[in-house]
């Protein structure tokens, strides 16, 4: 090990969730994702670390954000980046997913960065290729690093996550984003709290070590953190909501109820936002309140960390043939 | 200077307290100032009432109201008049009108018009699902905020399992509470009446009373995993009534009440394909007619209503399987309710609980007590009267009554709404 560089303590082959990532793993993707923040805001952005390492971006689902990210982090990194997009209607499922991770690693990439509508279906993937796989997505389970870089942004902001007080906001029952972040929070030691109306939210989902609350005055309360998570149009109008009117007046996050949580308490979104349903334009566009354009940024630099730490594991002797 | 009203001599009946007693009652701006026994003030308006019952105004939570859509067979006016001859302070219509109440404006609507009247107090329920129609839930935290005091589809289930899991998820999530009609739609498809040896005889499609039973069990099961306050509409049925009282055993938040066909009349009322005798829920069997008489006893079936539903003589004179389903009943309430009483099956405190104190306390209204600082919405009724129900003096608009003729005992001499004269009897 080279002195004064972050510890090859990164003991999996691939990143499929943050359950199961130990503090300390945590810990070290976030510090590596530091020095990318760095690099990525110079005029040379770009490094030969991955050299001759093949990335595909492997997409059943459509993602405009998350795909330029990681293929901007795989190019920064000096590795060939390929982007696919499968139309998950037109496969079926299951069967033609495996002939599909087949197919690939018979092109011998070095890491699948995948994202699928449903939940397992990276790591059912992740079985049958000799790769890396990162999971970018997969249905309502995990987006690890969305956890990643959300982490990021609050330590950079906040200087800490030991201690905070955190409130993860909207739509909970389909999201990963809020999976992922309940995992990672609760493993540095965050206080995590969701506010949604019932029909939002899992079952026993205070099992997963959270505080639950169904209105926003009394989840935000003395909050350090307001995470609002997007609803999906097709949520909004009647089946799990009534009307986006009644969403935004009772969950939609505006300055009035932004009052009760801290006063220097930091607004998150994933992205893309509907503004007017989960979240007001105005809080949005805070420049001092919303961190909103900083989560992307650190999102290319979170990803840089992670194809770094996966790919020093890989072997660099090539399979016999 | 204030205006003050002293009731005396009245035998002060309140089930929320178990008072019954001789007594006086003062009521200043409206409100319930002093009860029991009241020293004479000087200024008061004096009212003897000679011994009568004088007892909180009754709470019918289930009327139907044509206004607005259907003017012709009720408005609002006509509505509120039967009421407050019925003895029925605060009314709670169903929200299947024309347009259905689906919108806050709809809802502040009922409140408007029911100021204009100014007679019974009518409040209203908002549609569960938009246009009733069973699919997408309604904006429930707005509807509520405007005055709606619970979500129901009316007189219609809110048959997918789904939405109705939704519809109680959500309105926990407000602590509102949900009305359920109790029949299995697909299962009673096609019936008119309920189904058994009367049916067959007339050749009329039966409803079977599982057709309740299920709902009313699906519909438990789903309260039990949402924990969302469930009320089911006229209950009728023996094995619905158990499965209620073994869920409120287990601690379920539901409620239930009944109407006075339940428990007034049987599905033999019917008879010769009498239309006035077609309702939904259907007039059941003699034993579920008695298992009426049993939960109310008990107290597992909290509240009875009117079912007050009116409909033009076009709707009723058809065939039986073409007729419309409903009678009116907001002013024969009462009397039917006191049956219970002079029959020996409840006290007077039970029955009158069950259409003042229980169903205020359901919906969350400040109703249905004697109480000070209580608005003084009061019922003085002569207990023991005998008098033949006349529908054509009934002052509803329509006379859909199956009770044409009918000798009971018991009727309201005054009612009083806020303190104010809505009502005096005549003669």
């Amino acid at each position: 090990m080279v002195a004064g560089s972050a510890p090859l303590a990164f003991p999996h082959r691939h990143l499929l969730g943050i359950e199961g990532l130990s503090p300390d793993e945590i810990t070290l993707l976030l510090d590596r994702s530091e020095s990318y923040v760095e690099q990525n805001r110079q005029i040379d952005k770009k490094q030969s670390l991955l050299r001759g390492r093949t990335i595909i971006n492997l997409f059943f689902e459509n993602s405009t954000r998350t795909r330029t990210s990681f293929e901007l982090a795989g190019k920064r990194l000096g590795g060939d980046v390929i982007n696919m997009s499968v139309q998950a209607s037109s496969i079926k499922k299951g069967e033609t997913l495996i002939d599909t991770a087949m197919t690939l690693t018979a092109m011998h990439p070095d890491v699948l960065v995948v994202r699928h509508p449903e939940s397992g279906a990276v790591q059912l993937l992740s079985e049958k290729v000799d790769c890396a796989v990162i999971n970018a997505g997969d249905g309502s389970h995990e987006h690890p690093t969305q956890a990643l870089l959300d982490a990021l942004t609050i330590r950079r902001r906040k200087e800490k996550l030991q201690g905070l007080l955190v409130a993860i906001c909207g739509d909970i029952l389909h999201s990963r984003v809020a999976r992922s972040n309940i995992a990672l929070l609760n493993t540095m030691g965050a206080r995590v709290r969701v506010v949604a109306p019932r029909t939002l939210l899992p079952a026993e989902i205070e099992r997963l070590g959270v505080e639950v609350f169904h209105d926003m005055a009394a989840g935000l309360k003395d909050v350090d953190i307001v995470m609002m998570l997007r609803l999906q149009t097709e949520r909004m109008h009647g089946s799990f909501v009534p009307s986006i009117r009644e969403y935004f007046h009772f969950f939609g996050l505006d300055y009035a109820k932004l009052g009760a949580a801290k006063p220097d308490a930091l607004i998150m979104h994933p992205g893309p936002m509907n503004r007017g349903v989960e979240i007001d334009t105005a809080v949005a566009d805070d420049i001092d309140r919303s961190a909103i354009r900083q989560q992307v940024e650190m999102g290319v630099a979170v990803r840089m960390a992670c194809l770094e730490v996966l790919t020093r594991n890989l072997s660099n002797i090539a399979p016999a043939k | 200077m204030s205006a003050r009203t002293l009731y005396r001599n009245a035998r002060l009946l309140d089930p929320a307290s178990a008072l019954d007693r001789r007594g006086d009652l003062l009521v200043e701006d409206g409100r319930i100032a002093a009860l029991g026994e009241v020293a004479n003030i000087s200024g008061a308006a004096i009212v003897d009432c000679a011994g009568a019952c004088l007892a909180p105004g009754l709470v019918d939570m289930r009327v139907e109201l044509r206004e607005p859509g259907a003017e012709h067979q009720e408005s609002m006016e006509t509505g509120a008049a039967a009421a407050v001859a019925g003895g029925v302070t605060t009314m709670v219509m169903l929200p299947n009108t024309e347009p259905v109440i689906d919108e806050m404006a709809l809802v502040e609507f009922v409140a408007r018009r029911s100021r204009d009247v100014g007679l019974a107090r009518i409040r209203t329920y908002a549609a569960a699902t938009k246009a009733l129609k069973g699919r997408e839930l309604t904006e429930f935290g707005l509807l509520a905020a405007a005055g709606a005091l619970a979500f129901t589809d009316a007189t219609a289930a809110i048959a997918d399992p789904l939405v109705m899991r939704r519809a109680l998820s959500y309105a926990r999530t407000f602590d509102l509470l949900v009305m359920q009609h109790p029949e299995e739609p697909r299962l009673a498809s096609g019936g008119v009446m309920n189904e058994g040896e009367v049916a067959t005889r007339l050749g009329l499609a039966g409803i079977t009373p599982a057709a309740e039973i299920i709902m009313v069990e699906r519909d438990l099961r789903l309260c039990e995993i949402t924990g969302g306050r469930l009320h089911i509409a006229h209950v009728s049925t023996e094995a619905a009534i158990d499965a209620i009282r073994q869920a409120k055993a287990r601690g379920l938040p539901v409620t239930c009440d009944t109407a006075p066909h339940y428990f007034a009349l049987n599905e033999t009322a019917v008879g010769d394909y009498r239309t006035f005798a077609k309702v939904s829920p259907p007039l059941r069997a003699e034993w579920d007619r008695r298992a009426v008489i049993a939960g109310l006893k008990d107290g597992t079936i909290d509240a009875i209503a009117s079912d007050h539903s009116p409909h033009d003589q076009e709707s009723k004179r058809l065939p039986f399987a073409s007729a419309a389903s409903g009678i009116i009943g907001v002013e024969t309430l009462l009397p039917l309710v006191l049956e219970l009483y002079h029959n020996g099956h409840l006290t007077l405190l039970e029955a009158l609980r069950a259409l003042t104190q229980r169903p205020a306390d359901i919906l969350r209204l400040p109703a249905g007590r004697l109480a000070i600082g209580a608005a003084a919405d009061l019922v003085i009724f002569d207990l023991d009267k005998p008098w033949r129900v006349d529908v054509d003096a009934l002052r509803s608009k329509s006379k859909n009554s199956p009770y044409d003729g009918r000798p009971v005992q018991g009727r309201v001499l005054r009612t009083v709404i806020a303190g104010r004269d809505a009502f005096i009897r005549e003669g």
